[in-house]
């Protein structure tokens, strides 16, 4: 699991700044919920975590933002590296344009993952899902040593692992666009995942989805908070509170005020952390 | 009372363009069906310049078809690569503009500017007409069509699906290749159609380039004949009969686009199945 610190974290566009000296850590293993009014950074914040600003003309950043003792601003940093590290859900999930079965594959492939390392990836994730009958285990197991069927058996688990796999098992070579949209960032997640990273980041994963597949995807965040440094921004006061373990308070491109989620909300001590959580402002 | 005035007005609209379709194939099918037979398909002139009311026009059939293929594939392995590169990861705004500006200029040039230039050229380097003159010329009309038809689709693309490629750790040429390729599949096949169709009836391009013949090419040196200008020189000639093959070569021409295009679609179709909208 992976450590991310921020130092004096500063980034604008253009002459607009939008994030002012940043310094906080992100704890490990934890769910930890970005908070803000609209406009208040909260996004950049994330895009900056994994280089996503770069995409952006003219994004500038100062300050540095630290990955496991790698500063990821560094001119010397592997982007394509960082990015495998740390996997993205945006708001509004986009399907890549092919099959469910190739959106898991898509990540795997680039990376260029073979046979053993796929097979060790299958042995951690079995760990992680609790299959339901022993038969299928056994099935599995015997499936593992068919080369062929490998990918086919780390693309289920990893759908799986995001709770979509009942849902689509039937279609897995049907277009993933055809998908609801609660069921596609269920896709996402399952995508991200597939590549292995040490830090999913979230940008208001649920704000497009109907309320049952938002509580599927928070259910998800917090099974997998076990094995992973998770990221969420959002607007949803009511969701922090549900899933936050730890909470950023953003106002107006400043830190206001972070700490564990159950101090946060019960006793704040900035006064505009008490306004916002209190509802006085938004 | 404004809904039904523009109501009105679109359904006009369509009906005058379905008008012009319905009217052109009629008057071609009617004035040409009568002279076309199998002959005429299968055999090449007899009696030069289609001037012997004999045989067939199988040179220019086939001499089009050379052309136009040639010509296609010639501006896709161009084409693609520009529309490719016209995305801002890849060249910045101002030359991006600058193409772009450049494409549209070709783009409205007439078609009789390629084939004086290609003439010009051909002259220069002392080269006579034909089958690669001919794709030449074509292939300069045809790439401004192409590529920008292309890369407007790839404009199109939401941003938010790159950004969503590379967050999953790809480069730029995975997500071009593997992502955008994908979504834009089904655009990149309708600018080759429109191209394509544009290529394949043009006369004036391949008038002094491609040259003319009696006989089917047999390498890219050899002149070649086509549709439009065998259609051009039937319909210029005082003979009826001759006449009458003009519009059954103009038939024939239609039909070819009409294929092509109906081919196209099915295809496009097949290839939007996954595309995300």
């Amino acid at each position: 699991m992976s450590h991310i610190s921020l130092r004096k974290l500063t980034v604008g566009y253009g002459n607009l700044q939008v994030l002012r000296n940043i310094t906080v850590d992100i704890p490990d293993g934890q769910i930890t919920a970005i908070i803000g009014p609209s406009g208040c950074g909260k996004t950049t914040l994330l895009k900056s975590l994994n280089r996503l600003i770069d995409l952006y003309e003219q994004a500038r950043v100062e300050g540095q933002v630290i990955i496991d003792g790698v500063n990821i601003y560094d001119p010397k940093t592997d982007i394509l590296i960082l990015r495998k590290k740390v996997g993205f859900l945006s708001q509004k999930p986009y399907p890549l344009p092919m099959s469910i079965y190739d959106n898991i594959r898509f990540g795997p492939k680039i990376h260029g993952m073979d046979g053993e390392q796929i097979q060790r990836r299958i042995a951690a994730l079995e760990k992680q899902i609790s299959l339901d009958e022993p038969s299928l285990k056994l099935a599995h197991q015997k499936a593992l040593f068919k080369k062929s069927r490998q990918m086919e058996l780390l693309v289920e688990y990893y759908l799986r692992l995001s709770g979509l796999w009942n849902e689509v098992k039937d279609r897995l070579n049907g277009p993933a666009s055809q998908l609801s949209i609660g069921q596609q960032q269920r896709l996402a997640l399952a995508r991200a995942l597939a590549i292995e990273p040490e830090v999913i980041l979230a940008d208001e994963p649920t704000s497009a989805l109907d309320p049952i597949s938002a509580q599927l995807i928070e259910k998800q965040f917090k099974l997998l908070k076990e094995n992973y440094t998770i990221v969420v921004v959002t607007h949803i006061l009511r969701q922090a509170r549900r899933i936050a373990d730890y909470v950023i308070f953003l106002y107006m491109g400043e830190l206001v005020e972070h700490g564990p989620a159950e101090q946060f909300f019960s006793s704040p001590r900035d006064e505009r952390t008490r306004a916002y959580i209190s509802g006085e402002i938004s | 009372m404004e809904e039904t005035f523009f109501k009105g007005l679109m359904i006009a609209s369509v009906a005058t363009v379905l008008a012009l379709l319905v009217g052109i194939i009629l008057v071609i099918t009617l004035r040409g069906a009568s002279s076309l037979n199998l002959s005429m398909l299968i055999q090449t002139p007899k009696g030069g310049y289609y001037l012997g009311k004999e045989g067939g026009i199988a040179n220019a059939i086939v001499g089009s078809i050379y052309l136009s293929l040639g010509a296609t594939l010639l501006s896709f392995l161009f084409g693609l690569p520009i529309a490719f590169a016209l995305q801002k990861e890849y060249t910045g705004r101002h030359l991006s503009n600058i193409t772009r500006l450049a494409l549209d200029i070709l783009w409205g040039t007439p078609s009789i500017v390629y084939g004086a230039f290609g003439f010009v050229v051909m002259v220069y380097f002392g080269l006579r007409a034909s089958l690669l003159g001919g794709i030449i010329a074509l292939t300069l009309l045809m790439l401004p069509i192409m590529t920008r038809s292309m890369e407007e689709v790839i404009r199109m693309i939401p941003f938010e699906l790159k950004e969503t490629s590379y967050s999953l750790g790809s480069t730029r040429i995975e997500t071009t290749l593997k992502v955008i390729f994908r979504q834009a599949l089904p655009g990149i096949t309708t600018g080759i159609l429109l191209a394509f169709g544009r290529g394949i009836g043009d006369a004036a391009s391949v008038l002094f380039t491609a040259g003319y013949t009696d006989y089917i090419p047999r390498s890219l040196s050899d002149p070649v004949a086509s549709l439009p200008l065998a259609v051009f020189f039937q319909v210029a000639t005082p003979i009826p009969e001759v006449q009458q093959r003009a519009y059954a070569s103009a038939l024939i021409l239609m039909v070819i686009v009409l294929l092509v295009s109906i081919f196209s679609r099915l295809l496009g179709r097949r290839f939007s199945r996954y595309i995300v909208r």
